[in-house]
Parts: C-alpha cells; sequence; structure tokens
C-alpha cells in the first residue's frame, strides 16, 4: 500500500487512541516479545517495593511501537525509511494513548524517491506528551 | 550490543504485532490485502528491538541457574550491576523493509556522549549507541540509533 504524493499536502493529519486503558497483561506481552523482561515493567512487587515506583509501567519501546501504527496504516509498514522518537514521559497501567500523525513538511525526492516527513506525537488521558518524534515514509 | 544471529520468524513477528496492540493483517496474514500490498508479510518499523531475544548477554532476561534482580520469595533477588539507566531517544532508518526468512547480524557502534543539566539540579549523562543490522548476505537493513540516560538523581515517582 502506498499513498500518491499528489493526495497528500502540508497539515494533513490523522489522529487514532492506539491504547485504551493499557492493562500490565499487555505490558507483560511485549516483555515476552521483545525480550526485555526488565521487573520493572513486568514485576508490580519489585517495581513497587524495591525500586519506589507506584506501579509497574510500560516499557518506552512499548509506547513507540503503539505510537507506529497511526503511521504505518496510513502509508503502508513496508514503506517506513526512518521512524524516530524521544521518550518524554512515562506511560502507566490505566493509561490511554492517542497519536497524532501530521505531515510536516515539503514532499522531497531522494534518489528517485518521494518521501514525507511526519511529526508523530502521544498524549495520555491528562494531554501530558508521552513520545514525540518523526517518521520518513516513502510515496508513490 | 551485538547479536551474532537473529533469525526473522512470522511468529515472532505476530506475537511482536499483538504485544504493540497492531492488528494490522500485513504482520500475520499473508493471503491478506494489507500483506500483499506490502510485498509479504513484513515486521512492525520496531521490531528490531526484539533481537534481545537473541542476545546471549542480555542482562533483562532471566537464565536457569544465574541470579535473577525481580521478586521471588522476596520482593528483591540480587542487584543489577550497570541498572539505573533510562531510554531517551530511539530510532530505526531502514534500508529495506524487514521480513520472515532475514537472518540478522547485529553490531553496535558508540556514538557521541554528552551531558546536560536535569531540572532538578543534577546532571544528566547520555550515551549514544550505533547498531546496524545486516541481512544474511552482508546487506544492511536497518541502522538503529539508541540514546539512554543516566540521571544522577531517583527517578521521579510522578508520571
Amino acid at each position: 500500500m502506498s499513498v500518491s504524493k499528489s493526495s497528500l499536502s502540508i497539515g494533513d493529519s490523522k489522529t487514532m487512541v492506539v491504547v485504551d486503558n493499557l492493562t500490565r497483561s499487555q505490558i507483560v506481552m511485549y516483555a515476552g516479545a521483545s525480550g526485555d523482561y526488565n521487573p520493572l515493567h513486568t514485576d508490580e512487587v519489585f517495581a513497587t517495593q524495591v525500586a519506589g515506583y507506584p506501579s509497574v509501567f510500560a516499557h518506552g519501546m512499548l509506547t513507540m511501537g503503539a505510537t507506529g501504527r497511526l503511521v504505518t496504516d496510513w502509508f503502508g509498514p513496508e514503506n517506513v525509511a526512518y521512524y524516530g522518537v524521544r521518550f518524554v514521559n512515562q506511560v502507566w497501567p490505566g493509561d490511554t494513548l492517542t497519536v497524532t500523525a501530521t505531515v510536516v513538511s515539503e514532499i522531497t525526492e531522494e534518489s528517485g524517491q518521494w518521501l514525507a516527513t511526519i511529526g508523530v506525537e502521544t498524549v495520555n488521558q491528562h494531554g501530558a506528551v508521552v513520545v514525540s518524534g518523526t517518521a520518513k515514509v516513502t510515496l508513490a | 550490543m551485538a547479536v551474532q544471529k537473529f533469525p526473522v520468524e512470522a511468529t515472532h513477528i505476530m506475537m511482536f504485532a499483538r504485544a504493540i496492540g497492531d492488528p494490522n493483517p500485513a504482520y500475520f496474514d499473508p493471503e491478506s490485502a494489507e500483506a500483499k500490498a506490502a510485498g509479504g508479510i513484513v515486521a512492525p518499523p520496531t521490531f528490531p528491538w526484539a533481537s534481545m531475544q537473541f542476545d546471549e548477554d542480555n542482562p533483562l532476561r532471566p537464565k536457569p541457574g544465574k541470579p535473577w534482580f525481580g521478586s521471588g520469595r522476596e520482593p528483591s533477588g540480587e542487584t543489577l550491576e550497570g541498572g539505573g539507566g533510562l531510554h531517551a531517544e530511539q530510532s530505526f532508518e531502514f534500508h529495506q523493509p524487514v521480513r520472515p526468512g532475514m537472518v540478522l547480524t547485529s553490531t553496535g557502534r558508540e556514538g557521541a556522549a554528552w551531558t546536560k543539566e536535569s531540572k532538578r539540579g543534577g546532571s544528566l549523562a547520555f550515551t549514544e549507541t550505533l547498531t546496524d543490522y545486516r541481512d544474511q548476505s552482508g546487506q544492511l537493513v536497518v541502522t538503529a540509533r539508541t540514546v539512554g540516560v543516566i540521571p544522577e538523581v531517583t527517578p521521579s515517582k510522578e508520571a
């Protein structure tokens, strides 16, 4: 699936809820799939009694992965040339995450391919940014 | 992080996609319109992170007969050497999509290192690592950039 260059303009934007009421079980699923079994994410006893956090919290990479869904749904996973984020705030069980992706600059040509730059930002239910970043996608 | 052999398998991609909450059939159903449009099953962009599963020295995976720092009979077992670091930034540059059947090798190189004043008066030490993932024919598939940070002060307990 490719989005055509002619159908895209600066400022085009989409929004999607990618996590609704994050469960501890989803965090455990991510640990199992990724191989990051850090007890800060998977072990409530350790996270609260030893590390002093209010609960376990999500891997930043889980939030980055969930955020990427809006970009891959829009442009096709095979067309992602670059995807990068900064981790801004922690994500906790019960959080709901909403991603906004926006075309942020002119479409450019690089080695014969049209590329769009997409800004992505994910906020929690309080409106606080949890990750913020950029994707570059190839267009048809 | 260096991984000698990271075989990319369809079932692992399916499990990873489920874990990030992404139901796109391009990640698990080769007969779907989405997978056909993608030229076959493809991995989600952050999938290279799962190379941790194939890192022999991954300190964040419990191993039989080895001490583990999470809870068991007691709230904590052992102390993890070099713990306390947080993930500050991550990016992936794709030279080609990651697909089942690839056998990736990764090699890490040290990048920049810098410090920044934290808002709470301590200092934050940042380090950058660049990781190249190559396929079995030596072609570059992904270049990952990881920035870790070690705060001098205890992490905030607020979200």
